[in-house]
């Protein structure tokens, strides 16, 4: 199915199923502990040894001498496999740093050999037995700030509209600061796991915890030259992924390079210090953001720079990625750069770009504001814009971001804030509020599905994952929705290679794309089984189809039916901004004395077209909300400079939030629809619970105390000399 | 985790004795400390001596009106004792503030004391550390090394590690006496003050327990009264360690006790600082964190014991 124009009216105008709360359908699995996760397919691969992994100890080097011969002769061992063994394997999509093979160390923890024996516990201790002699390559320059110095202002602009200085040089109120944002880790909590069965070094099934199945194939088949037809790929459930498992990991390179040494099948899971350093993490930021506003609060101008960094040839993060677009002004200067940097990988963490860049330019607009002694959701408001300011021909597809501002603060009581800051306490707490704006753009992959009637059920296969999300959950809907039959009769098989490619799970992409996808394959399955029975207007409804003189139920069919199709996005969507919005409101506490900060109340109101499933949709807001608190209070990868990797590699230096940081949290949707963004009128809302918020937060510190912090996370160590005096 | 050989002995003199007989035994208890640090391979014991069901978990009362702790006894049960929060809250709000229920459900008395730092540079192993691996030098003091959690006081150019416990930090305020059994057979008594020692040049001595020497007990004197808090500032506000705690004992008059956990190689406690305390948080952390040498990273945390403990005199 080829989406080729906007969607006026159709089957989900009154829908029955899709846009109702449905519990997920998977939950009852998990929460018994009866879900296969990746490690323990004992179902599948009984037999399935245990691998552990050695990462490098250096930050990066060569490595000169590797000796595993205590290793291979301790107890329980079937296999060791070293990287100096081995040529440098292929990379796979997306890959930057290799995944094994060859002397050289490009980062901390890069896997360097892998175990496989009897037990874990055999197999743990015997990585430890391997030597290893490093040459320790020259110390790298892993300042952020410097590089920042060195590179601002040259480069083409990414974003270049009308004469940015001149709008600064006029403009009746500027300001200009600077921004970080500390590199952060996903710390999903299933660690990246595979259990492989490549026993005869030929067909390779793969048991993995992956976001993409079909990229996942393809980085398999490339890595280890082998084709495609002779992998299989399953990842039915994933425990969280937020990014760091949509490319091919370690894990199962090494089960594999394991599996085949050891001819058995063999289980892997990255320990958690591994996680940290060895796979792809979140690139620290540095942004000076500009703001230039008429009296009147409309922005002049938008100059927005940054630095982030990554190994050669690898990505960084984007933290400009909203700024060409989600607000108005007349002028705009926007560039990123990215710095080569010997440091673990970086790559896509949830809402790349946006969810760091909002964290700085939503403090900015809030500083705006104050110099403009404007409301900061009046002056969201007055710089809103409905069409791409650097290209006004192209209009946003659907935009309600002035909506979300006022719902929220109607529903918050923005308007009782106390808007001095620094004055409302409750005992040794000051109290204040925040306000952010959310943007994400809202991205749609082409996505595939089979569709199969049988005896009545309805089963739907795709690769499509559900990595905590809810897909099993809302493609079952969509399908239920499209076919007019009971969700209770749709059975979901996911994530396997064996089904037809998806859009997979990543950027807020998923759900609209996958939706898509099933629908397309749904319909398809609808003219098929119209024709087989020669009815020109079929309809389906209450699980019969009908129209002519027919009228049957689906379960009289006899005969499986079958059909395969994919969504195709037509050129259409250029025409059209595509982006979901938001608005975030807070109350912060900070105790007057300590400075620790702790959020008290929470809300997000949404605007990202139909919401497919309010349960798991909220779900995903508040998931995100949770992030977002992390990344305002706490979260922080702690560089060794000297040293070149990141010291707090577990999950009790690394800190994520608790419950107890976690107050009352409310998400209101708006009901809204858009026609151009799918053919359910439906965006991805993954994201953007995210996005926003840590700056809601930073504004509320301020509101509280009147003291601007710039540098997240928000710890006390940063303001604690601006607190009153004792 | 090496491979290791295990042992239940009858008695605590036989675990003692045992212990000092088999090079690199370890005591288990609670096992939440131990078992981490043998996965990691920072303990490598080649032997364990399991301490649980030697009858040492009972609390009772002593003659000169105090308690005497059964070095088994959980954290949580210690810590929801009646007579200790009547008596003692200081230790309930301690132990409280420390890990989660289910480990608080498993850790011991004795095991919270001899809990191990938490620096990171000692919990990875291709780090150097004198602490784990005595000569190999400083993880923490080189050269842009993170060092935001670590102590700024009673440290030295060997190591500048913090003692983590939460609940020690509440048993140097109570003035609590630690009892052990030799190898020998003998008993001995060892004040909390004199428990931890500071690390100087050999940062692998963390006690003054003497190789096989076995805690059978804790015990606190009669009841001190007066307000007792123990406030711990962390980042987030659940299942972290103490950036800085505070522990506060303070008597109607003005008068009182101070501890600090967070900053030292062990609670940080002085007989000159506790007479400031009439005199306010300034005047007692002026004294209590004389001769601080904090990391450009961790200097804040002077700033915020002094801000801790103003709180806390305000609010008692
Ligand atoms: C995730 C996590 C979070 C935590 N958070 C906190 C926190 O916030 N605050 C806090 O204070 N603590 C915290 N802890 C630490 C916890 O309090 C300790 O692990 C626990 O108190 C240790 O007691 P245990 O009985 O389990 O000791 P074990 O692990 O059994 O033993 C610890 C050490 O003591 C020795 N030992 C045990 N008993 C004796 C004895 N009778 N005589 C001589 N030697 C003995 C052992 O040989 C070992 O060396 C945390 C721990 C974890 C894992
Ligand atoms: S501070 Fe102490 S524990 Fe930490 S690395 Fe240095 S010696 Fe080891």
């Amino acid at each position: 199915m080829k989406f080729t124009q906007p969607v006026d009216s159709n089957l989900f105008d009154d829908a029955k199923v899709v846009g109702k709360p449905m519990q997920r359908i998977d939950g009852p699995l998990k929460v018994t502990g009866t879900a296969p996760y990746a490690y323990e397919r004992n179902d599948a691969a009984p037999d399935a040894l245990y691998g552990y992994p050695l990462g490098a100890a250096i930050g990066h080097g060569r490595i000169t001498r590797m000796d595993a011969e205590a290793a291979r002769s301790a107890p329980g061992v079937r296999a060791v496999v070293t990287t100096l063994e081995i040529d440098p394997l292929e990379k796979g999509i997306n890959n930057v740093a290799r995944l094994f093979g060859g002397a050289e160390v490009q980062h901390y923890h890069q896997a360097i050999a892998v175990v496989v024996a009897d037990t874990f516990e055999q197999a743990r201790a015997a990585s430890a037995l391997i030597e290893v002699d490093y040459e320790e390559g020259t110390p790298a320059d892993l300042d952020l700030d410097a590089a920042f110095e060195r590179m601002q202002g040259t480069g083409e602009p990414d974003t270049l509209v009308g004469d940015v200085e001149a709008a600064f040089r006029d403009a009746p109120h500027v300001i200009d600061q600077m921004y970080h944002t500390p590199a952060e880790s996903h710390t999903m909590m299933e660690p990246h796991a595979s259990t492989v069965d490549w026993s005869d070094g030929e067909d390779m099934t793969v048991w993995t915890s992956n976001q993409m199945i079909n990229v996942n194939l393809k980085s398999i088949a490339a890595t280890f030259g082998i084709d495609r037809e002779r992998i299989r790929v399953e990842s039915p459930y994933v425990g969280g992924g937020f990014g760091s498992k949509l490319w091919l990991r370690a894990d199962a390179v090494l089960a594999a390079l394991g599996s085949r040494a050891a001819g058995v099948p063999v289980k892997l899971a990255l320990p958690r210090p591994m996680v940290m350093n060895n796979t792809t993490h979140r690139s620290a930021t540095v942004q000076r953001i500009r703001l230039a506003a008429r009296a009147d609060g409309h922005l002049t101008g938008i100059w927005h720079e940054a630095a982030a960094y990554c190994l050669p040839g690898g990505r960084g993060e984007n933290p400009t990625a909203q700024t060409p677009i989600f607000y108005a002004g007349d002028t705009r200067r926007v560039k990123n750069h990215v710095v080569d940097m010997p440091l673990p990988e970086t790559a896509d963490m949830r809402a790349p770009g946006e969810a760091s860049g909002l964290m700085a330019l939503e403090i900015a607009m809030d500083e705006m504001a104050e110099a403009l002694d404007m409301d900061p959701v009046q002056f969201r408001i007055i710089n809103d814009t409905q069409v791409d300011p650097a290209n006004p021909d192209i209009p946003f597809s659907d935009r309600h971001f002035v909506e979300c501002l006022e719902r929220g603060a109607e529903a918050f009581g923005w308007s009782k804030r106390n808007t001095t800051p620094g004055e409302q306490r409750d005992g040794d707490w000051l109290i204040g509020h925040g306000v952010a704006g959310a943007y994400r753009g809202a991205l749609v992959l082409p996505s595939g599905a089979r569709a199969i009637l049988d005896g009545g059920k309805l089963i739907i296969e795709t690769d499509m994952t559900d990595i905590g999300t809810g897909s099993y959950t809302i493609l079952a809907q969509t399908a239920a929705e499209t076919m007019g039959m009971d969700v209770a009769d749709v059975e979901m098989r996911l994530a396997n290679s064996a089904f037809p490619a998806s859009s997979g799970s990543g950027g807020q992409f998923g759900a609209p794309s996958s939706a898509s996808g099933v629908y397309a394959a749904c319909m398809a399955l609808r003219d098929k089984i119209a024709g087989n029975l020669g009815i020109e207007d079929a309809s389906f409804n209450g699980g019969r189809v009908t129209g002519g003189d027919t009228d049957m139920a689906l379960s009289e069919i006899n005969e499986e039916v079958s059909t395969e199709d994919a969504i195709q996005w037509g050129d259409f969507q250029k025409d059209y901004a595509m982006g979901t919005f938001g608005a975030h409101f807070v109350e912060v506490g900070v105790h007057a004395y300590t400075g620790e900060t702790r959020v008290r109340r929470m809300l997000a109101v949404c605007d990202a077209g139909r919401i497919i499933n309010p349960i798991t949709a909220r779900s995903q807001v508040i998931g995100g909300m949770v992030m977002g608190v992390g990344a305002a209070l706490s979260e922080d990868m702690a560089l060794d400079r000297g040293r070149g990797f990141f010291a707090n590699h577990d999950m009790a230096n690394y800190e994520v939030a608790v419950h107890a940081d976690i107050p009352e949290q409310e998400v209101i949707f708006l009901d809204t629809l858009d026609g151009v963004a799918t053919p359910l009128k439906a965006k991805g809302v993954g994201e953007l619970g995210l996005c926003g918020v840590a700056a809601a937060i930073a504004n509320g510190l301020y509101n509280a105390t009147g003291i601007r912090v710039r540098d997240y996370p928000l710890t006390m160590d940063k303001f604690i000399d601006r607190l009153p005096a004792i | 985790m090496r491979a290791f050989s295990y042992e239940k002995p009858a008695d605590p003199a036989a675990a003692a004795a045992r212990a000092a007989e088999v090079e690199g035994a370890k005591f288990l208890a609670g096992g939440t400390n131990l078992l981490d640090l043998m996965k990691l391979e920072i303990e490598t014991p080649v032997h364990v001596i399991d301490v649980n069901g030697l009858g040492l978990d009972e609390i009772t009362e002593t003659e000169e009106g105090g308690l005497r702790i059964g070095t088994l006894v959980t954290n949580t049960a210690l810590s929801a004792d009646s007579r200790i929060r009547r008596d003692y809250p200081l230790l309930t709000r301690a132990i409280a503030a420390g890990a989660t229920g289910q480990l608080r459900n498993k850790a011991t008395t004795g095991g919270n004391l001899l809990q191990r730092t938490r620096c990171p540079y000692f919990y990875d192993t291709n780090m150097p550390c004198n602490k784990r691996k005595p000569g190999s030098g400083c993880g923490a003091l080189t050269e842009g090394a993170f060092s935001r959690q670590l102590g700024v006081i009673g440290t030295s150019d060997a190591c500048i590690a913090t003692h983590p416990s939460d609940m020690a930090v509440a048993m140097r305020a109570l003035d609590a006496v630690v009892e052990t059994v030799t190898p020998a057979g003998m008993t001995r008594e060892i004040p909390i003050e004199e428990f931890h020692l500071l690390p100087g040049d050999t940062p692998e001595q963390e006690t003054a327990l003497m190789p096989g020497e076995l805690i059978t007990h804790v015990r606190l004197p009669a009841p001190v009264g007066g307000t007792q808090e123990y406030h711990k500032v962390r980042d987030r506000a659940s299942y972290a360690f103490a950036l800085v705690s505070v522990a506060l004992v303070r008597q109607s008059d003005g008068s009182g006790r101070v501890a600090l956990g967070g900053v030292a190689p062990k609670p940080w406690r002085s007989d000159a600082a506790d007479k400031e305390l009439p005199n306010g948080a300034s005047a007692v952390m002026s004294v209590l964190l004389d001769g601080a040498r904090p990391t450009e990273e961790n200097a804040f945390k002077i700033t915020l014991a002094e801000r801790t403990l103003a709180a806390m005199l305000k609010e008692a």
